[in-house]
């Protein structure tokens, strides 16, 4: 099972090496993980998409948990959230193509952000769901780049 | 015969003239921490990137430096410190490879949560990250062994590092925490102001359980026909050994204390069932088996007490009490979680619980068990057997004695064999199961105690791990008594090609091995050498009357197999009993 937590950590150096390592050394998955700051200065918010039953996820909270530079562990799964990536893919496509890449490039709301003699650079924004079929539908012209962000999350509402 | 190391003045006097606010360099700074942090013995090696902090050092008389030979012997002697005394060990090790010679001791430590504060230099701050001469990545190297650890980028941060550190590694589930500091840092001037408070926001560990899971827990005991406790070194490091008593008195309810339990509960008490495990007793492993209720007590179902997992303590509701909540359902899953210090826990169920009162035919079958089950092996009159060495030392030290241990058969026998009356008297290292630990590990301790006797038992592979430290002990005359068992091989691991690789004995034959009386005259310490029981009571005796350390080798065979024994992979109640 797909879990994705939230994890307030202190803004230092070495930070991001503790939380990988823990997972590394534990035999935790880390499908993406992503890090940037918070709202509260000297603090930043990583989010982290793991696999694994429910009893490996507590693990991964307690374990978080003993980290001296770790503030908050939130399970988002646990709640109604809002998660995103981010993807830009260079497209092979010679003039003639275009306008059939544009119908799949429109159908997603993705945009084009850079236009070559024979490649597109797509910018697309949505759940992971979203990004894997898009993709897929482009793969056909032929992909020559592709790098996403991983998912970054938020809880929905006040909370 | 007491050691001889320069005395140190008082805390209160220090506190005095130390607190006052004053411009100093990072080194002193940090002597000047150590001191007010109540530090009274450090354990360290020079080198290039701590010169500054050794050239404070110089004249320095508020705490003991003790100059080992080896890093390693360092930091086993300030793990050894630690848990004899319960304060955190300090050590200090140069840049790269001063600091990388720490490791192992980190990792000792780290498993089996051990508070050290450990003190590396690093080359100038302007050359990390450049493979400079010495540079490592301390911190990077030891982030998955340590609790916690620092690098100093700034000295105005020295002082409240410093004081975090020891509130780290002392507080919660205790643990090595590493302050990595660059040689700039320590020469670099500032105005000291101690620190004494903390601000760790993502650090509360929580000490007082939930009442409700108390309840539960008190309810259980009322109901149960079988049931049992496990202690371990939690019961040990949280201090709550007297509450532990109390509780097993209460409820006489049977205990059975692991490795690093030993101590904890007194060996001589008819409920106490002895060590579980690979090599626990028949009645403790069969006990585990076949409860209805086993109350984990600060221990964390380690595999070597566990043996296979599923098939372990079938019938029992688990209850299992740990300050660290990630040790809660991390092997087992209990029934009844209680997160909190043990001794407040116990404090807060001693006025709660009583008798076990349906649990009178079960303490019969462990009684009947203990007679017809005790720990046995094949005594001899012509050879020396490893147990009854042990058998021996007990008695002359009526169990008042500190025992450290390296690791393999000679630690089991003095797991099984001496008897633990008291906490802190045993020091071995569990977790990790590291050789070389035992000797410098009793020289930590000695330093803790001075006027105690402190036995080391060793093998004659382990000894050779860390045999330099004898220098230490001859210059200090640190009077530890030194006891190698030498059955001239690798004892422990042959045991395994024995039982489980058809005696196909590769690489456990030492050969070659030093002749250690004369290795201990080489560094000045009194040697002696016993091959049969007589020899060995005169040789002991000697020991024992002689100030200063001395070193007793005992010649044993080398076909003695540790029993019980449960083989990997198989369920605790499986036990290999020996031949008798
Ligand atoms: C540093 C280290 N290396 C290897 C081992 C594996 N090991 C465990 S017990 C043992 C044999 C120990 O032999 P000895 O010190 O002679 O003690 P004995 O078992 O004979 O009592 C070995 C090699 C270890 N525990 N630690």
């Amino acid at each position: 099972m797909k879990h994705t937590i939230a994890v307030l950590v202190n803004d230092q150096p070495g930070v991001l090496q503790r939380v990988s390592g823990l997972f590394g050394r534990r035999g935790f998955n880390i499908e993406s993980i992503t890090v940037g700051q918070s709202e509260e200065v000297g603090l930043s918010r990583m989010v982290i998409v793991t696999l694994g039953d429910q009893s490996t996820l507590e693990q991964i909270e307690k374990q978080l948990y003993k980290l001296i530079d770790v503030i908050k562990v939130v399970d988002l799964g646990s709640r109604p959230m809002v998660a995103r990536e981010l993807a830009l893919i260079k497209v092979k496509s010679e003039p003639a193509e275009r306008p059939e890449i544009m119908g799949v490039i429109e159908t997603f709301r993705a945009s084009v952000v850079d236009i070559g003699s024979t490649s597109l650079l797509v910018q697309a924004v949505g759940d992971t769901q979203k990004i894997d079929a898009m993709i897929e539908l482009l793969k056909p012209y032929g992909i020559k780049e592709l790098s996403r962000t991983g998912v970054t999350a938020m809880i929905r509402g006040n909370g | 015969m007491s050691a001889q190391i320069p005395e140190v003045r008082s805390t209160e006097e220090l506190r005095e003239k130390w607190n006052k606010p004053e411009v100093i360099s990072g080194s002193e700074i940090l002597l000047r921490s150590l001191v007010l942090e109540g530090v009274d013995t450090v354990f360290g090696y020079p080198g290039g990137a701590v010169l500054y902090i050794y050239d404070a050092l110089h004249g320095f008389t508020d705490f003991k430096h003790i100059l080992t030979r080896h890093e390693q012997g360092a930091i086993h002697a300030a793990d050894g410190y630690a848990r004899a005394s319960g304060k955190a060990g300090v050590c200090i090790a140069t840049s790269g490879p001063g600091a990388t010679n720490l490791v192992t001791g980190i990792a000792t430590a780290f498993m089996d949560s051990v508070p050290l504060v450990v003190i590396t230099g690093n080359v100038f701050s302007s050359l990390i990250g450049t493979d400079a001469f010495q540079e490592a990545d301390i911190t990077g190297i030891t982030m998955p062994i340590t609790k916690h650890s620092y690098l100093v980028r700034d000295v105005e941060d020295l002082p409240r590092v410093i004081h975090e550190a020891f509130h780290i590694a002392n507080t919660g589930r205790k643990g090595p925490v590493l302050v990595d500091i660059p040689k700039d840092v320590s020469a670099a001037k500032t105005l000291f102001t101690p620190v004494t408070t903390v601000n760790l926001r993502g650090y509360n560990p929580r000490t007082v359980p939930n009442k409700l899971q108390l309840d539960k827990l008190v309810r259980a005991i009322a109901v149960a026909e079988r049931p049992i406790i496990i202690a371990g070194g939690g019961v040990i490091y949280s201090g709550a050994h007297e509450a532990m008593f109390e509780f097993v008195k209460k409820t006489e309810i049977p205990i059975t204390t692991t490795l690093l339990g030993l101590g904890c509960f007194p060996s001589a008490e008819d409920l106490w069932m002895g060590m579980p495990g690979m090599h626990g007793t028949y009645t403790a492993n069969n006990a585990i088996q076949q409860c209805d209720l086993l109350i984990n007590i600060g221990a964390r179902f380690d595999d070597r007490v566990t043996g296979k997992l599923d098939g372990f303590a079938p019938k029992a509701k688990i209850v299992h009490i740990d300050i660290d909540p990630a040790e809660i359902g991390k092997n087992v899953s209990p029934d009844i979680p209680i997160v909190g210090d043990v001794k407040t826990v116990l404090e807060m169920l001693n006025p709660e619980v009583g008798r076990a009162t349906k649990a009178d035919a079960w303490r019969k079958t462990i009684a009947q068990w203990k007679q017809d089950q005790p720990l046995r092996y094949k005594d001899s009159e012509t050879e020396l057997k490893p147990q009854w060495v042990i058998e021996m030392i007990n008695e002359t030290t009526k169990g008042e004695a500190i025992v450290t241990t390296d690791v393999g058969q000679h630690q089991m026998w003095a797991a099984q064999y001496y008897k633990f009356n008291k906490p802190r008297s045993w020091i071995t290292s569990g977790g990790l199961g590291t050789m070389g630990f035992g000797f410098p590990s009793a020289i930590g301790a000695q330093m803790a105690f001075p006027e105690r006797l402190v036995v080391s038992i060793n093998g004659d592979g382990g000894m050779q791990m860390c045999s330099q430290e004898l220098a230490i002990c001859a210059i200090n005359n640190i009077p530890v008594k030194i006891v190698v068992i030498n059955n001239q091989v690798l004892g422990m691991v042959r045991q395994w090609q024995n039982l489980i690789y058809e005696k196909r004995y590769s690489y456990t034959d030492l050969g070659g091995s030093p002749d250690f009386v004369k290795l201990a005259e080489a560094y000045g310490v009194k040697g002696l050498r016993a091959t049969n029981k007589a020899e060995a009571n005169a040789a002991w005796q000697e020991a024992l009357e002689t100030p200063g350390p001395v070193l007793v080798e005992f010649v044993v065979p080398k076909d003695e197999n540790v029993y019980p024994m449960v083989t990997q992979g198989s369920t605790i109640d499986n036990m290999l009993m020996g031949d008798e």
